[in-house]
């Protein structure tokens, strides 16, 4: 039999069907190779019992005729996803214990479709970074090696570090993410899967830990293209319980998996090949994979989003404003950390103190300063005239062509020691690619695309769609993967 | 007649204006799907929405919305077709998200009055300048335990409608008739109970002074009075504290105050440099709230009849004088039994006696307008039994306190007891030839002088009658058998 873990969900719902194996024995491969592959610290809390349980249901659900589209796969699921009677924390030290009484819309969906949970994944604080370093349950490390120096701590990307870091180590055939300005999309370059952000509305936002409420969006990562499409239309549509949820019908995305690209109209934006900035072995892969899709009948197009360098001081102001606010809700009051003080400010102090990093500390102070009296006007709502600005850009551009192709970080994944991981300024220059399109709220899925030649690691794509057009950025997805020499499998630091 | 203060240094005019938060009846909570049951046990009106649980997100009722549109119809206001929610933001143990969810500059009602009734027969009109609708928050107990707050959240989110006014109020008087009109259209409506005591009308009062002719002055802002006596009260008090200190050579600085309704005063809370910095910005997880026309029409039809409008009805329909159709309309229960009493009969009558008899009754028993033990289609019966000569007004007396007391008809009444008016010439006739028999000693005072005597015949008459001889007539025939 092949090595149940190596396989893509599409390979495993055919398994599955031929009666090859049982969604037991895919989740008992699975757990085993969790367990070898703790030092990748990619899961916060494993839950095996769970896992086995619903398993063996699924097991039962297949032989009854009653299989979803995701039946009997397992699945890991990033910590701000509340999921009834399993510990949620965001990663956090102040959600301390907390074990939510219901289950969020997405996890909800993908257990009603089948899916097997794992465990619960590492992240950033509140989804707070872009390499999985402000979690308090300590980095992820990328199961990738850099080839100069294979012993180096690489991180995975953040903040869905654990999810990407799982995901590429075959510790879970796919796992959610989220992505406020990136944060599906950078891990899931670093550590050469398929990540996808799909159209702000188009997952419900209902039981996720919020960090910022109009950048949030629930996504997929796994290995394929084609596993994304199946995921995607799991996890994906109308939620009444979310108002800004849309309402609109989920198509099935596989199908647009054509892998035909004749005619499409693909934008290459200039702001974002900047002289500095962006790794030579990035670019190489970009121009590229440009010229493969040219080859391939689709049409290349220079393009200019002009406000592109105002896009990350605004996701600067805008992100940390929502958070600012979002984050109110944990005081000690009503559940997780309490740090009593003698009256119910110095209770507030002590438990914020010690509950919350100090990334998080960092963007709640700023949020807070942006939406005080005199700031709002020149910070916040500025930032809100340039998100329109880029929106307009966006839409513009849209005319002209059908996706934009752009890199999804600027580099590869780098160590956790090195210098610029303790400057909070070059951190957030990780996200310059990756939050335009969130501030837009438009589809982008990060897809593998090649290897850098210096250290061998991977770098992925941007295809970023216009609203809703989530089949077209999969159908460009998927033929950059098939026309990429990209191994599906890591040299794994875990496992084997 | 304009209100004014006379200080040691001249006269003080004061401006007053009157934020008012009212508890929307709705049977859900605006953003979350839990109950809103009054006095119900601690924590069990809640949702995890309201108990801001990570991951919950509001969703707008829409119920709350109607009856914000339809207190907007009764305020004369702008409908705001397109309405934002806004978070403010502030620590509080019994504000659980950290926020509460409110409108800032893009209310869902703007610009709006009512026109108050004062004694002096004056009507005013008062300004509204906005209706938005927010979120309540939780109640702290501090008697729950000797060291320990506790927290009841059973009417956080709980949807309110805040109506401020313009600083149009000049008098006391004039906000304790703003309240009460307030009251009445909300009840009227049916978009809130108006109970003060129990806190589902809560006012916040503005007041500042300044001399005649002078700019207005800076405002203290009075929180959370909860009767419309204390509100006039504290207004008074205030007015005449900001007197006595601008007179005394101090200043009054822009802050927040407290009414102590024991004492009757009101004290500093915190001014505007402690003042909390709000940092409104509008929710992300809220679109903005639009409406649309064929919801606002069909609202505006099924308006019910207002005050304003029932007044003037009543003032046209049933010739009632203004004071008259006034007091019946202030409380819609007290109108539909004017309605049911009046329909067909002598609605002055009717209103009299609502207003007179049917009150003092009522007050006495302690019971409403809904309990009243007299059925207004026995009120309107009875003011016809008085109009066709069948009792008197005096026998009326007799049959209403039958009629409170038995609950029967008049007509049941009138034919048990006999009370029924004797209109009998002859009969009357032979009672007067009675009386004035019996006393040939009086007849001869009359016969002399001593025409004040007449009274006296009649009323022996009148007893002899057990009250039922028409009055008229047995006035008449005594004053002919005495001349003749």
């Amino acid at each position: 039999m092949t090595d149940l873990v190596e396989l893509t969900i599409a390979e495993a719902l055919d398994g599955l069907a031929k009666k090859e194996f049982s969604a037991v024995e895919l989740t008992q491969a699975h757990l085993k190779e969790m367990e070898k592959a703790r030092e990748l610290n990619a899961y916060v809390l494993e839950t095996p019992e769970i896992a086995l349980e619903r398993a063996k249901k699924s097991d039962e659900r297949r032989a009854a005729g009653k299989a979803g589209k995701m039946e009997g796969i397992p699945v890991g699921m990033k910590d701000l996803y509340c999921t009834k009677g399993v510990r949620t924390t965001a990663c956090s030290h102040i959600l301390d214990g907390f074990v939510p009484p219901y289950e969020s819309t997405v996890s909800q969906k993908l257990e009603d479709e089948g899916s097997v949970m794992l465990g619960k994944t590492n992240m950033d604080e509140f989804a707070m970074g872009t390499a999985n370093l402000t979690s308090y349950y300590g980095a992820v490390r990328n199961p990738y090696k850099d080839k100069t120096n294979p012993d180096k701590f690489l991180i995975p990307g953040g903040s869905s570090g654990g999810s990407a870091a799982a995901v590429a180590a075959g510790l879970c055939m796919a796992a959610t993410g989220s992505d406020t300005g990136g944060s599906i999309r950078t891990p899931a370059s670093f550590c050469g899967i398929v990540g996808c952000k799909p159209t702000y509305g188009r997952c419900s936002r209902w039981g996720m830990v919020a960090f910022a409420s109009s950048l949030d969006q629930a996504g997929t990562m796994t290995r394929t293209v084609r596993d994304t499409a199946i995921m995607l239309e799991a996890m994906a549509g109308f939620d009444p319980k979310d108002s800004t949820s849309a309402n609109v019908a989920v198509p099935n995305y596989e199908k647009a998996l054509t892998g035909d690209v004749k005619g499409l109209r693909i934008g290459i934006p200039r702001e974002y090949n900047p002289d500095k900035g962006l790794n030579a072995d990035v670019r190489h892969v970009w121009e590229q994979t440009a010229e493969k899709l040219k080859a391939a009948g689709a049409e290349i197009v220079d393009i200019s989003l002009p406000s592109t360098q105002y896009a990350l001081p605004t996701y600067y102001l805008i992100a940390p404003a929502e958070a600012s606010s979002n984050l109110a809700r944990y005081d000690g009051v009503k559940y997780g950390l309490r740090v009593d003080g003698n009256s119910l400010d110095e209770m507030y102090t002590n438990t914020r103190t010690e509950g919350f990093g100090k990334e998080v500390k960092r963007r709640i102070m700023i949020g807070t300063c942006i939406l005080l009296e005199g700031y709002y006007e020149t910070c916040y709502l500025k930032a809100q005239k340039v998100r329109r600005l880029l929106c307009h850009e966006f839409a513009e551009a849209y005319k002209k062509v059908d996706v934009i192709l752009a890199p999804a970080a600027p580099e590869t994944a780098f160590g956790k020691d090195d210098d610029s991981t303790s400057d909070p300024l070059k951190m957030q220059l990780y996200d310059v690619f990756t939050v335009p399109s969130s501030l837009a709220g438009l589809p982008a899925v990060c897809v593998p695309a090649g290897t850098s030649e210096v250290n061998g690691l991977p770098i992925g794509l941007q295809v970023i769609g216009n609203s809703f057009q989530e089949e077209t950025i999969l159908r460009v997805a998927g033929t950059i993967e098939a026309m990429s020499d990209m191994p599906i499998r890591p040299l794994r630091v875990g496992g084997k | 007649m304009s209100y004014i203060i006379k200080g040691e240094t001249g006269d003080w005019e004061i401006v007053v204006g009157l934020e008012v938060h009212c508890e929307v009846i709705s049977k859900a909570k605006l953003f979350s799907g839990a109950a809103t049951t009054f006095g119900a046990e601690a924590n069990t009106q809640v949702s995890f929405v309201d108990a801001g649980f990570p991951g919950m997100l509001p969703v707008i009722n829409h119920e709350c919305v109607e009856q914000a549109v339809r207190t907007g119809f009764g305020l004369n206001a702008t409908i705001n077709k397109k309405s934002i929610f806004a978070r403010k933001n502030y620590y509080y143990a019994d504000l659980p998200n950290g926020y509460q969810i409110s409108q800032s500059d893009h209310p869902i009602i703007s610009d709006g009055y009512i026109d108050v009734d004062l004694e002096n027969g004056e009507t005013r009109r008062i300004g509204i300048e906005r209706l938005h609708l927010e979120q309540d928050a939780g109640k702290l107990m501090h008697d729950q335990h000797p060291s320990k707050t506790f927290v009841d959240l059973n009417r956080a989110g709980v949807a309110l409608m805040e109506i401020v006014s313009r600083p149009d109020i000049r008098s006391p008087e004039e906000a304790g008739a703003y309240l009460r009109k307030l009251r009445s259209i909300v009840r009227y409506i049916g978009s809130c109970d108006g109970n003060m005591d129990e806190g589902s009308m809560r006012c916040d009062a503005n007041v500042s002074v300044h001399r005649p002719g002078e700019p207005f002055g800076t405002r203290a802002e009075i929180k959370n009075v909860n009767s419309i006596r204390f509100v006039m009260q504290a207004i008074e008090y205030e007015a005449m504290r900001q007197v006595e200190l601008i007179e005394s050579g101090g200043k009054v600085v822009q802050e927040t105050r407290k009414f102590d309704s024991v004492k009757g005063e009101t004290k500093s809370m915190r001014s505007k440099e402690t003042a909390v910095d709000y940092r409104y910005f509008y929710d992300p997880d809220l679109i903005p709230l639009v409406l649309d026309d064929a919801m606002i029409e069909r609202l505006r039809k099924e308006m019910p009849e207002l005050p304003d409008a029932k007044k003037k009805r009543f003032i046209e329909d049933y010739g009632l004088p203004a004071y008259d159709a006034g007091q019946l309309v202030a409380e819609k229960e007290i109108a539909n039994y004017f309605e049911a009493a009046a329909k067909g009969h002598d609605a002055k009558k009717v209103a009299n006696y609502i207003m007179g008899d049917l009150f003092a009754v009522l007050n006495k028993q302690g019971k409403s307008i809904t309990e009243s033990p007299v059925k207004p289609e026995n009120l309107g019966r009875m003011v016809d039994l008085i109009n066709d000569g069948t009792i008197s007004s005096r026998i009326a007396k007799d049959v209403f306190a039958f009629m409170v007391e038995e609950g029967k008809t008049p007509d049941e009444i009138v034919e048990e007891k006999g009370l029924k008016q004797v209109t009998d010439t002859s009969a009357i006739e032979k009672m007067v030839d009675e009386v004035l028999a019996a006393n040939p000693d009086k007849v001869a005072e009359y016969k002399g002088g001593k025409e004040k005597l007449l009274g006296w015949f009649v009323g022996q008459t009148m007893r002899a009658s057990q009250g039922k001889a028409n009055p008229a007539m047995l006035n008449e025939l005594v004053k002919k058998k005495l001349d003749a």
